[in-house]
């Protein structure tokens, strides 16, 4: 649409000596657009190289040099998902995020919905406490909840974690979500209420609907915090053959120390899911980034 | 919400006038916050305070408190624990030292990048991949960013990419996180790496809002390009530079993975910063009264900056 746009009421087209000052005057741009498009690009394709270079090339050469007689293999990823044990800690972090994302969206929508079509007493005071709340470091809470889930039996467990991160969670979508639901044209409320439709009625099949960018912004948000996670990964999965991806990359490292082949690999399993979300859902990612600026 | 079949109609005929408290809408609205704010009162609220007590105690291994000792933490904290903060040596070393040289240098180098890059970006063809590459590494973990950097900064030119640069010019390779006076920095701008792509987002969907129509018109009045940022986009993105920097200061504050991962603080204590300092005493030392106070600390860094975002909140509320 923006080409048809421009054949009608474009500018007219500039004549090649305009077109040669123009290119001139934007070299210093271009350049210095280079050179961040390298300094960003390089260190990713670095390690993205390596991870497909065997252990023996890797200390012979450098990955640049190799990029002219490149060895390719896929063995490195082999031997880190089977012998270091990355598969199991990519099933753990699935199974870490998908409730800790699903639980807090869940949650943060239900209040989100009171907080902005149902009247109720101290309903702005309490509204802005949770908003505050969405400030306090985790770092306020770490001894307190392992103390609470070793005494409820849920330290060696999933449990704890799927909780901490639900409750540290809800402030910044309930403030996202609530924002939204506001926007919601109030006739259309109002007719479901005359109409006899319940809160819960008017929830589930008005504000939800309506919502769906709202939901996926925040979700994929609180998915791909959880997924990066490594500190309350740290202290509430105590048992070692929960630790997430994180953990275990981590543990790589002090593991293997400069063997770059499995590090680099590692390092790769653990970018696979967050890449995919962000090149899959990029609209929502950002949006929900946007608005989740206040974390 | 087992009210959900109760038929006829709702909120209409109210009849007598209660407080609001007893009527069924306030009922309503309760339960459906319940659930949000009991998890929020039992595993944030509660937390809060169980720390704000717990900085006033010693504690034994399994984390109860066994004796009071009133300010005695914060006290060694801020005069006595030479890793948090030492004022002795010039210039200042420790932790909270290292953590305001992020706060100064990752805040402002990630600004100045992020605006460069959404002010340079607009003016070219590809301005939506230079972008998408300099944003990349926001999606991806504190942990994976660490290893990438690892990677660039080792010390064999044939393997770490930054000593492969510098000895084609004839340098020596540097340890460059192996070293006391080159750690920071070197960890800082991995981190800068990671962040730049937020502050470009915001500041770049700031300066789109700008009028073209403005700018033309400076333009044919014979404004210079400088002018135009001068004068123009910057007073206008006054708000959209302060959301920023409220976001990178609040990441320096809580700041933690990137350090345990790529130095563990090291070498020596060179790398330490305030939550890590709080996690080692915590859950290496053992000492979780002590740790409660960093982490309280912590929080009195951050309230300030929290007390600035309600009150946009609340700016934002009357306008909206």
């Amino acid at each position: 649409m923006a080409t048809a746009e421009a054949a009608v009421s474009g500018p007219p087209r500039a004549s090649i000596s305009e077109r040669i000052v123009g290119f001139i005057t934007r070299t210093p741009v271009h350049l210095a657009l280079l050179l961040i498009g390298v300094v960003w690009l390089v260190p990713t394709v670095g390690l993205a190289v390596t991870s497909f270079r065997p252990r023996s090339d890797i200390q012979a050469s450098s990955w640049w040099s190799s990029l002219l007689d490149f060895h390719f293999t896929v063995n490195n990823y082999q031997q880190v998902l089977d012998r270091a044990g990355m598969s199991d800690a990519f099933f753990n972090s699935l199974i870490i995020t998908i409730p800790s994302t699903l639980l807090p969206l869940t949650l943060a929508a239900l209040a989100a919905y009171a907080f902005s079509w149902i009247s109720f007493p101290f309903r702005d005071t309490i509204f802005l406490i949770i908003v505050a709340l969405m400030i306090v470091p985790i770092q306020m809470a770490l001894v307190p909840l392992l103390r609470l889930f070793r005494d409820w039996g849920i330290a060696d467990w999933y449990g704890g974690i799927w909780l901490a991160h639900t409750a540290f969670g809800l402030p910044l979508g309930i403030f996202l979500l609530r924002n939204f639901f506001i926007t919601l044209p109030r006739d259309l409320i109002e007719a479901a209420r005359v109409d006899g439709a319940s809160n819960l009625r008017i929830f589930l099949k008005v504000v939800l609907p309506l919502s769906v960018p709202a939901l996926a912004s925040y979700g994929i948000f609180q998915f791909l915090w959880v997924w990066n996670d490594l500190l309350m990964a740290l202290i509430f999965v105590q048992n070692s053959d929960l630790w997430p991806m994180t953990i275990k990359v981590n543990q790589m490292q002090s593991q293997f120390g400069g063997e770059w082949h499995l590090l680099s690999s590692g390092a790769f399993l653990l970018m696979i899911v967050p890449l995919a979300v962000f090149f899959a859902l990029q609209r929502y990612f950002v949006q929900g980034l946007l608005a989740g600026s206040v974390k | 919400m087992s009210s959900t079949a109760v038929p006829g109609p709702v909120g209409r005929p109210r009849g007598r006038r209660l407080p609001s408290i007893f009527r069924r809408s306030g009922w309503q609205g309760l339960a459906f916050i319940l659930p949000a704010v009991a998890f929020l009162a039992v595993l944030v609220v509660y937390p809060l305070i169980y720390t704000i007590v717990l900085s006033f105690g010693d504690t034994n291994a399994k984390l109860n408190i066994v004796r009071w000792v009133g300010f005695d933490n914060y006290k060694t904290l801020l005069t006595e624990d030479k890793e948090f903060l030492d004022l002795d040596v010039f210039p200042p070393t420790g932790a909270l030292i290292n953590n305001l040289k992020w706060v100064v240098l990752y805040t402002s180098v990630s600004l100045a990048l992020g605006l460069l890059i959404a002010v340079l970006a607009v003016r070219v063809r590809y301005e939506s991949f230079i972008k998408a590459i300099v944003f990349i590494p926001m999606a991806i973990s504190a942990t994976a960013v660490a290893i990438i950097w690892r990677f660039v900064y080792e010390p064999d030119p044939d393997l770490g990419a930054l000593n492969a640069f510098i000895t084609t010019f004839g340098a020596d390779p540097i340890s460059w996180i192996g070293r006391a006076d080159t750690v920071n920095y070197a960890l800082i701008f991995a981190y800068v790496w990671a962040s730049t792509g937020f502050a470009m987002v915001v500041l770049s969907a700031a300066l789109k809002g700008i009028s073209e129509e403005v700018i033309e018109a400076a333009r044919t009045d014979g404004a210079s390009e400088w002018d135009i940022f001068r004068r123009i986009q910057l007073p206008l993105l006054s708000l959209p530079i302060a959301v920023v920097t409220v976001w990178l200061l609040i990441n320096v504050i809580k700041l933690f993975d990137i350090i345990y991962v790529l130095t563990g603080g090291g070498p020596g204590n060179a790398s330490e910063v305030i939550a890590f300092t709080m996690y080692d005493q915590t859950f290496q030392n053992g000492e979780a009264g002590y740790g409660a106070a960093v982490a309280v600390v912590m929080l009195l860094l951050i309230i300030p900056i929290m007390v600035f975002n309600i009150r946009r909140f609340r700016s934002e509320r009357v306008t909206a």
